[in-house]
């Protein structure tokens, strides 16, 4: 009835009855969230951070065996620091900053990431998706044992949905039997193969890639390679069309083989057969295989993330290749976006339409991820001759001259998502401000005299004046914004200059709860920061 | 003027997208006929001996 798709790596929510199998009536809660992974925990956090009560629903009892996602970007940690499971990750997570890129048996060229100074987080670290989740839910135990009402369940899970005009009805399977539940918002954080999507028959349009990847995550034995990306097209040892070699932490290596469409899974998936293209890779290496998996993918997404009461997160929502990373930290930008636009109308501080910009904002999320690694996977995996011809003359070109180097594309890592043009953006008018921080934009982290400036943002809103007369804290319609005041008198950098004020003397920002710009101008214009909060909360400016 | 080789095309992955698209659905010899054409364009473009005969010396891989 309830069997295991996958094994464990980490039973953190065994099955426990719950009041709500033995009331009388269906019990109705404001929010359930279906999928325990790390989007529908990260959602769980960041509701559960606001006193919104939330209860995740999952069919299994923990984290799933794997590393799967392995590489998280920077925004996604920031988000994480924001949930209060940032630190840990970094702790855990391997850092790294030089990539190699080889065509057969030549080096092409190398690349350094370069990490600009001034933030509290890497551009990426390397960490195996288990331990992120594992971070996130001992995060969510630590904000429930201080009675945020977040309540997960383990082997329950959704068999079908009523959506309803203003809530969704829930037939929960657990190993009690089914019982029926009732949710104001059913969020679908079920992944890549929704079962809700199935269930509500919903479309998920785009294009399937005819190629399949063979991942083994290896441990070293007397052995190790440097914290380096390595990206072989056509590598001659021959174990695939490309080949990543990436550092996870523990000693474990990611390799990831390109092996075609046409593939006897069985055969390739035999623990001999997988040995042969490492061998044939590493050469006389010892090394114990970890875990190894067969994937294909595509590049698709649903037409709206919100079908009235239920709305769709993370791979639900939009599936991506993994060139580039842009899963999980797309996934969780969602969470970042939604979280405080749902907990807003929960609370009916912001009307309805709040949670319709969810969808307007995360939908060019998605088709920015689907454009970057669509194109990458074009690169990689030529779907033509004269494809062919083209991706290997930029290849011999880009060992020898720098120009055809940006034109080389082995994925282009992810990169938070800037809402030009969202409904929600109020004035830009800070004149000489940076493009980087211009309205829509997540806001750049720089370092403070005591901290970092990203962990004193988010939340809630944020009147961040630069360098201006310092204000009060300012309610508009229920929504209160915290002033936060700092200066470039102690910025001996000049990063927090250079991020925020480029020309300008002074700035006023308006800062959402998701660390995205709102609005800013040259000074404190009370009407029109007021004004500024309502468009930024789908109430109109007037 | 010498040969740019320095990056100096924006959008690059726009415009390598771009590229392969315009190929998209023609036989081998429609492709080389397309490249044959894109080549003399440019070449008109750009209109300087040196950088083409530069330009043509760097396409050999310098053989």
């Amino acid at each position: 009835m309830l069997d295991d798709r996958y094994s464990l790596a980490f039973k953190l929510y065994p099955y426990e009855r719950s009041a709500d199998q033995d009331a009388d009536a269906p019990v109705r809660t404001p929010v359930v969230i279906m999928g325990g992974g790390p989007i529908g925990v990260g959602l769980a956090l960041d509701l559960g951070r606001q006193g919104i009560p939330v209860v995740v629903l999952d069919d299994h009892e923990g984290i799933g065996m794997g590393s799967r996602a392995i590489c998280f970007a920077k925004r996604t940690l920031e988000i994480a620091d924001r949930y209060g499971c940032g630190e840990p990750m970094l702790d855990k997570g391997v850092v790294w900053n030089l990539g190699k890129v080889f065509h057969e048996d030549r080096k092409v060229f190398e690349f350094n990431l370069l990490p600009e100074e001034g933030h509290k987080y890497p551009a990426f670290i390397n960490l195996q998706q288990p331990y992120f989740e594992k971070f996130q839910v001992e995060q969510m135990r630590a904000l429930q044992a201080q009675g945020a009402p977040i309540d997960i369940r383990g082997k329950n899970r959704i068999d079908a949905v009523e959506v309803k005009d203003d809530h969704v009805v829930l037939e929960v399977m657990t190993p009690d039997g089914p019982y029926t539940m009732e949710a104001d918002w059913l969020i679908g954080c079920d992944g890549a193969n929704s079962a809700l999507r199935g269930m509500m028959e919903l479309e998920f349009e785009g294009r399937v890639f005819q190629d399949s990847f063979l991942i083994a995550d290896i441990k070293m034995i007397n052995e190790s390679f440097p914290t380096e990306r390595w990206f072989w097209f056509e590598p001659p040892f021959g174990s695939g069309a490309s080949t990543l070699l990436h550092k996870q932490p523990d000693d474990v290596w990611r390799v990831d083989f390109q092996i075609g469409w046409d593939v006897d899974r069985r055969e390739e998936m035999k623990e001999e057969n997988i040995r042969k293209r490492l061998d044939a890779m590493l050469g006389d290496v010892e090394y114990e295989i970890v875990w190894s998996s067969i994937y294909t993918f595509q590049c698709k997404r649903m037409e709206r993330f919100r079908h009235g009461p239920v709305i769709f997160a993370g791979d639900s929502a939009h599936q991506v290749s993994p060139f580039g990373a842009r899963g999980c930290n797309s996934g969780m930008q969602d969470v970042d976006n939604l979280g405080w636009k749902l907990g807003l109308v929960i609370e009916g501080k912001a009307p309805d339409a709040l949670l319709d910009t969810y969808d307007e904002e995360r939908a060019h999320g998605a088709d920015e991820n689907i454009l970057n690694s669509t194109r990458a996977t074009d690169f990689i995996t030529p779907k033509s001759k004269i494809s062919h011809m083209f991706r290997n003359a930029v290849l011999d070109l880009a060992e020898h001259h720098a120009f055809a180097r940006p034109l080389v594309n082995s994925g282009r890592l992810s990169t938070p998502c800037t809402y030009d043009g969202s409904s929600l953006n109020g004035p830009d008018v800070l004149t000489g401000g940076p493009s980087r921080t211009r309205v829509g934009s997540p806001c750049p982290d720089a370092p403070l005299d005591d901290g970092f400036l990203i962990s004193r943002l988010g939340n809630g809103f944020t009147i961040m004046t630069i360098d201006a007369d310092a204000v009060e804290s300012i309610e508009e319609g229920g929504i209160t914004a915290q002033p936060l005041a700092i200066s470039t008198a102690k910025d001996p950098s000049g990063a927090l200059k250079e991020r925020y004020l480029g020309g300008a003397k002074s700035a006023v920002y308006l800062i959402r709860p998701d660390q995205h710009v709102a609005a800013r101008w040259d000074s404190f214009d009370e009407a029109a920061l007021r004004a500024a909060i309502r468009t930024a909360t789908a109430k109109g400016a007037a | 003027m010498s040969l740019k080789t320095d990056p100096n095309i924006p959008d690059p992955d726009g415009f390598y997208a771009e590229l392969i698209d315009a190929h998209e659905g023609l036989s081998d010899d429609g492709s080389h006929a397309l490249n044959a054409r894109l080549v003399l364009l440019l070449a008109n473009h750009i209109g300087d001996r040196d950088v083409l005969s530069d330009a043509l010396k760097a396409a050999t891989l310098n053989r």
